[in-house]
């Protein structure tokens, strides 16, 4: 995995509101087929950092280099452009449309066809949305209305969207809240499986421990701003810094009934 | 996509058959067809709807136009310039009218005058007040009843001019009307009194006038005489604020349309006495024509006459004496027999001049006063609207050449 | 000095009676989110009924206590009006109340003729407070003293409602977060209901308390309501202190602007409100609004174009309305160019505001300049019909390019405010700039030439740029660029994360439907031979909005089929009977209740029923509470 290339690296990243610092000084780095977790306890500054890396957010000070541009201040659209796909925390899709209209819309995106009045968008590269969809397993439901589909549904489809600009890097806030617990592991696997195949690299934030250290190549832990702990899952876990930080140094894979409660 | 056409065929449909209904009418009538702004402007066109309704019963029982019956459509055109045009193209097309009459504001009367010029069809305007409708945007389809923005102001100026003010401020509606009011009346007054300065002039939204400021920006200007142009609620804001406030206090006012029973019977007990207006001063006239009419419309309706009662009256007296004389609805035979006409009216006999196609007919000029908690005029006499015509040089100038 | 300490004071007097209403119209926004149309006529009921009370019970209770009990008995018909026909509709697409509101406002200015008469009424003066107070020789009527107490008085009693009591913490709850109050199990009826109550009460007592400086009639609704509208949108939607700064400033600005501009009262408010939301969009008090979501339970039916079968009974339907001219006359032709010529307005509107959701309030405006632009081409330039068809709506383009760039920047009701300020600027200049526009007596003889003045002609010339400009916008809606459209109008976070700029497409669908708007408004220029201001006005405006309503927002060819209706059915309406707002008010509240999502709207739900009643869709849990 060493010799993968390096598709994000962060530098001493810091954002303040007010006199409050929500993430100081955090440096990280991320390289292809790579699954990393970003977790801690509320408050930490994980959808803060998440936020500057998307671009929903500027950084006070630091850099961002993502896939070899900095990107810090740039808009979500344009980091989009270099080939970053994105999943929310609650699902964000087009409510108006079939399933396939919602891939459709991202790949006439992808394609620069915007602004184009003419061509027929229902018969836009269906082949390539029918792929994409089969992809994450709703090849069925292609003709649904999305506003019909039931919440794992629209996860998995978010999934796909996500997908359709080739990405080669997704960030994924919090993939499986709100899903139950066989859909969480699912998505993830998929997830997982995905970002092998296409040597995909994926930073995800998430409160579900069992779904951290199961899917998370490596994990990096903030609190209060600070990154407190960066490593393979066995070393995060035996870390006591974070074993402090989280439930007073309780086993937090232990805790994981809590976590539905904590978000 | 597909229901909607169907509802197009439709509507379609159900106009194009209501319209040859129509057209299959007996021949042993004649149509004038008549529009004005009876939704939006009631309390002026019911007197005025009151007044053409007496008149079609009068002619009728006199045995109506050469032996055929006279019969009015009316249409409602909302306030709005386009659909009274909409509602001319019914008239002609649908209702086959011999000519079209009616209208109150002056752009819709402009509006049914370009029509009727296009089309080529007689228009008898009776209530717009603007000089363009016979002048600057005259055309030979077109004549018109009432007297004009001019004629009124010239009225005014006549009493104006002998008023030892010389420092002068206008409240007017910031509209078509209420501007050329104003200009009219500053032009024909500075001719008559080069002494006189202008000092404020406050110009209120038509409707929404915000009287307090207005009221108090025209005192702080501290002029002698005030002109009115306002009417309507706004007066009535005007008048109540003014009053307060004490601007009409030791100030002469002249005021353009005040006297009409439209716009002072709602002032009420707070109508201000003293103030130079034009109107129509009903329950004074003593005239046999006056009478008539008087006794006519009073004996119909239980209630009195305000000045539109005169002019929908009128107006189809005046339609039905062209009707009769051109003995056709040929418009060019009505063109050639409205030109000219003489016509009796409840203020005496009117004509139609040739010139310009204005009519003759005049307005009162008198103070406001009250009495028994309501407002009238007095000192009243009535000023023949021939007489306050610019000479045929000026007019011919000012009309376009066809 | 002491004259503007009295202008001043006169201005606290004028704002006094427009903060009362607006204050009644924030709130019930605030928490219902209706845009209540019918606030003006409330108002005018106040008066009325006042009037009527005054004029009946002398003295000085029966002055005061006539003005309170008009208010209480309007705000009991409001509270008729809200459980009787608001309550069914709140599910509806957004701004559906909008429709039924405007519908009652109709019918109201029509009844109080009916039931008051159609002449101006003189009310008493308040007992006691008759005469004017001297102050270094310049008089305050005694009446705006009262007057400029009351304002923070009502100001302070509603500040307390709000901070003090379980109802007023829960309108204010409300008002931030309507689910939230929904999810606290609080009846969400009953509290609308009295917050509607209450809105309506304070806009009654408003109208009531002009009785000793007005004159009671028909028109005063009109004349308030898009005035309370302004001074709530700069003041911030739902911020009763920012209603009363707005109130005062605009008051203010005016009483002082016209000793300056005596001319600037006629648009003074809608440039406050243009300045102010292009520097804060949300208004002097307000805060930026959550995004929207959805009304819960509310499925919209997927738009599809056409299939075969369609396109092809839409070809013999364009055909068979082609034919017109072989049964109808001149009159029942030049109504069918008039209703070609709104469905393709109408249509312009539906693509800003059904597939944009960018609802104008000031469409009108690029009708209006479409209309001017052909006007000024033919009389100014003297350029040949084809010509100027083919160049004036440029100038609904050229609009719509420079406003549309602002308007977008905003969204909701601010950007459906900014649109109709820009409108009334446009208007304004129409207005007053008689030199060029002729002012109010517009441009006259822009009639066609030879080639297309037979009535049968222009019809086919104003349905085949119908058909032409509707089948356009209809590739649109399904274009790459449609879909970007309403994927930034569906989720404009998830449009931003696949890479779509939402404002540019914003605008350029703002300049697509202004020059549409203005297509429609070049050829209305040549039907009627004339251009005059109201062609920009905002009863145009709204009636595009009622058309789109009428026909259902949320369809593709709902504007098309609400054009036809409404329009055709207005034409009627006004040649038989003059009491057409009655009769056309009560038709469409009558519409609003059998067809909650809009004639198309309740049509294709209808038909969907029908063919998928066996699949059952599944539960949508698209709301997941968190915290983060």
């Amino acid at each position: 995995m060493s010799v993968a290339p390096i598709l994000l690296s962060v530098e001493g990243l810091t954002k303040s509101y007010g006199g409050v610092h929500a993430v100081r000084g955090v440096s990280f780095e991320l390289r292809a087929g790579e699954i990393l977790a970003l977790i801690g306890p509320n408050g930490a500054g994980k959808s803060t950092c998440f936020d500057m890396l998307n671009g929903q957010n500027v950084p006070d000070s630091g850099r961002i280099n993502l896939l070899g541009e900095d990107t810090a201040g740039k808009k979500p659209r344009a980091i989009w452009r270099l080939g970053v796909g994105r999943t929310f925390q609650i699902t964000a899709t087009f409510p108006t449309m079939t399933v396939r209209e919602n891939i459709q819309v991202a790949l006439v995106s992808y394609g620069r066809q915007l602004f184009n009045l003419w061509r027929s968008t229902p018969g836009f590269a269906k082949a390539e949305a029918g792929r994409l969809l089969d992809l994450v397993g709703m090849g069925a439901y292609a003709e649904r209305p999305c506003g019909e589909l039931a919440y794992g549904d629209l996860k998995r489809l978010e999934l796909a969207v996500a997908l359709a600009n080739q990405p080669k890097l997704l960030l994924m806030d919090e993939p499986t809240a709100g899903m139950a617990p066989r859909e969480r592991i699912e998505l993830m696997r998929l997830t997982a499986r995905i970002a092998k195949e296409q040597s995909i690299g994926v930073l995800f934030t998430e409160h579900d421990m069992d779904v951290v250290f199961e899917h998370a190549d490596r994990i990096i832990v903030l609190n209060r701003g600070l990154l407190i702990a960066e490593g393979l899952p066995e070393q995060v876990r035996n870390d006591p810094q974070v074993r402090a930080v989280y439930l007073g140094g309780g086993l937090m894979y232990d805790a994981r009934h809590h976590e539905g409660a904590a978000t | 996509m597909r229901a909607s056409r169907y509802y197009f065929l439709g509507a379609g449909l159900a106009i194009a058959l209501s319209g040859m209904a129509n057209s299959a009418m007996a021949q042993s009538e004649i149509k004038i067809g008549e529009i004005n702004s009876y939704s939006l402007l009631p309390a002026f066109t019911d007197p005025y709807r009151k007044g053409w309704q007496l008149a079609v019963e009068e002619i009728n029982a006199a045995g109506g136009i050469g032996g055929k019956k006279l019969v009015v459509v009316s249409k409602d055109d909302g306030g709005k310039p386009a659909d009274a045009q909409t509602a001319a193209n019914e008239l002609v097309s649908s209702e086959n009218v011999a000519m079209l009459t009616g209208t109150f504001l002056s752009n819709i009367g402009l509006a049914v005058s370009d029509f009727a010029k296009e089309k080529k069809v007689f228009f008898l305007a009776a209530e717009p007040l603007t000089d363009a409708i016979t002048w600057a945007k005259g055309n030979r389809y077109t004549f018109r009843l009432r007297p004009s923005n001019y004629m009124q102001a010239a009225m005014l100026v006549e009493e104006a001019a002998k008023l030892p003010a010389k420092r002068w401020a206008t409240i007017a509606p910031n509209y078509e009307y209420g501007q050329s009011a104003v200009a009219v009346f500053k032009k024909l007054m500075s001719e008559k009194r080069p002494d006189i300065v202008w000092v404020d002039e406050q110009w209120p939204p038509q409707g929404k006038i915000d009287a307090g400021p207005v009221v108090q920006a025209v005192a702080a200007a501290n002029p002698e005489a005030i002109l009115n142009v306002t009417f309507g609620a706004d007066l009535v804001k005007l008048v109540r604020e003014g009053n307060t406030r004490g601007l009409f206090k030791d100030r002469s006012v002249v005021s353009f349309l005040t006297g009409e029973p439209e716009y002072l019977d709602p002032l009420k007990d707070e109508t201000p006495e003293g103030w130079i207006v034009t109107g129509y001063p009903w329950y004074s006239i003593k005239t046999p024509e006056h009478d008539a009419f008087l006794k006519a419309y009073q004996a119909k309706y239980n209630d009195y006459p305000r000045l539109g009662s005169i002019v929908g009256y009128e107006t189809i007296k005046s339609a039905a004496a062209i009707l009769t004389k051109a003995g056709s609805t040929d418009p060019e035979k009505l063109i050639a027999a409205a030109e000219g006409i003489a016509v009796p009216s409840p203020f005496g006999e009117i004509s139609f001049r040739k010139i310009d196609h204005q009519s003759t007919l005049g307005a009162f000029v008198g103070k406001t006063a009250l009495k028994d908690g309501k407002g009238i005029m007095v000192d009243t006499s009535y000023r023949k609207g021939a007489d306050y015509l610019p000479s045929d040089a000026e007019v011919e100038k000012l009309r376009p050449k066809e | 000095m002491a004259f503007y300490v009295v202008q001043f004071l006169t201005g606290l007097a004028s704002a006094a009676s427009l903060f009362l209403v607006a204050s009644g119209l924030s709130i019930i926004f605030g928490v219902t989110r209706i845009v209540n149309f019918a606030h003006g006529a409330f108002y005018m009921l106040g008066a009325y009924v006042a009037f009527t009370l005054t004029e009946r019970f002398s003295g000085a209770l029966g002055f005061w206590g006539g003005m309170v009990v008009a208010a209480l008995v309007v705000a009991a018909v409001g509270v008729l009006v809200e459980m009787v026909l608001l309550r069914r509709i709140y599910h509806s697409p957004e701004l559906f109340q909008l429709l039924a509101t405007f519908g009652l406002t109709l019918m109201v200015e029509d009844l109080v003729v009916l039931i008051w008469g159609p002449n101006d009424l003189l009310g008493r003066r308040a007992p006691g407070l008759k005469g004017a107070v001297d102050f270094f020789g310049q008089n305050i009527p005694s009446y705006d003293l009262f007057l400029i107490v009351l304002g923070p008085v009502v100001l302070g009693i509603l500040w307390l409602l709000f901070q003090r009591t379980r109802w007023g913490i829960l309108v204010r709850a409300a008002t931030q977060d309507r689910d939230m109050v929904a999810a606290l199990g609080v009846n969400q009826k009953w509290l609308f209901t009295s917050v509607f109550a209450v809105g309506v009460f304070l806009a009654a007592l408003g109208g009531a308390l002009q009785i000793p400086r007005d004159a009671v009639n028909h028109a005063m609704d009109l004349r308030i309501i898009v005035d309370v509208f302004v001074v709530v949108v700069i003041g911030g939607l739902g911020s009763i202190i920012g209603a009363f700064v707005a109130a005062v400033l605009v008051s203010e600005l005016n009483a002082f602007g016209i000793l300056i501009f005596p001319k600037i009262s006629i648009i003074l408010v809608f440039l406050v409100m243009a300045a102010v939301l292009i520097v804060r969009p949300w208004g002097l008090f307000g805060k930026q609004e959550a995004a929207a979501r959805r009304t819960p339970g509310l499925t919209v039916n997927p738009w599809r174009p056409l299939t075969s079968g369609e396109r092809l009974a839409a070809m013999v339907a364009l055909i068979v309305a082609a034919a017109l001219p072989l049964v109808g006359g001149n009159y029942a032709l030049t109504v069918g160019s008039e209703v070609a010529i709104f469905v393709i307005f109408a249509a312009s509107l539906h693509f800003l505001m059904s597939v944009g959701g960018l609802a104008s309030f000031g469409h009108a405006a690029y009708f209006g300049l479409g209309a001017y632009g052909v006007a000024l081409l033919a009389k100014m330039a003297g350029l040949p019909m084809i010509v100027c068809l083919l160049l004036g709506p440029l100038l609904g383009c050229v609009g719509a390019a420079v406003f549309g760039f602002f308007a977008v920047q905003l969204s909701g009701v601010y950007f459906a405010m900014l649109t109709l300020a820009f409108a009334q600027i446009v208007w304004s200049i129409a207005f007053q700039w008689v030199a060029v526009t002729g002012g109010d007596n517009g441009i006259l003889g822009v009639w066609p030439e030879k080639w297309v003045s037979s009535a049968s002609h222009f019809y086919w010339l104003s349905l085949g740029v119908a058909a032409l400009v509707v089948a356009a916008l209809r590739v649109m809606v399904f274009s790459p660029f449609g879909f970007a459209l309403r994927a930034t109008r569906d989720s404009p976070l998830r449009s931003e994360a696949i890479g779509i700029n939402g404002k540019r497409i914003q605008w350029t669908a703002f300049v697509i439907a202004g020059t549409a708007a203005g297509i429609a408004g070049a050829l209305f220029a040549y039907l009627k031979g004339s251009v005059f201001p109201d062609n920009l006005g905002i009863s145009l405006s709204v009636d595009a909005l009622v058309m789109v309503l009428l026909g259902g927002v949320e369809t593709v060819s709902g504007a098309v089929v609400g054009a036809i209706v409404y329009k055709a059915l207005n034409i009627w309406l006004v040649s038989q009977t003059d009491l057409s707002k009655l009769v056309l008010g009560g038709f469409i509240v009558l519409i609003v209740v059998a067809f909650p999502k809009g004639i198309v709207g309740v049509l294709e739900t209808i038909r969907n029923r029908r063919r998928s009643a066996s699949s059952k869709s599944a539960l949508v849990t698209s709301r997941i509470e968190t915290a983060e």
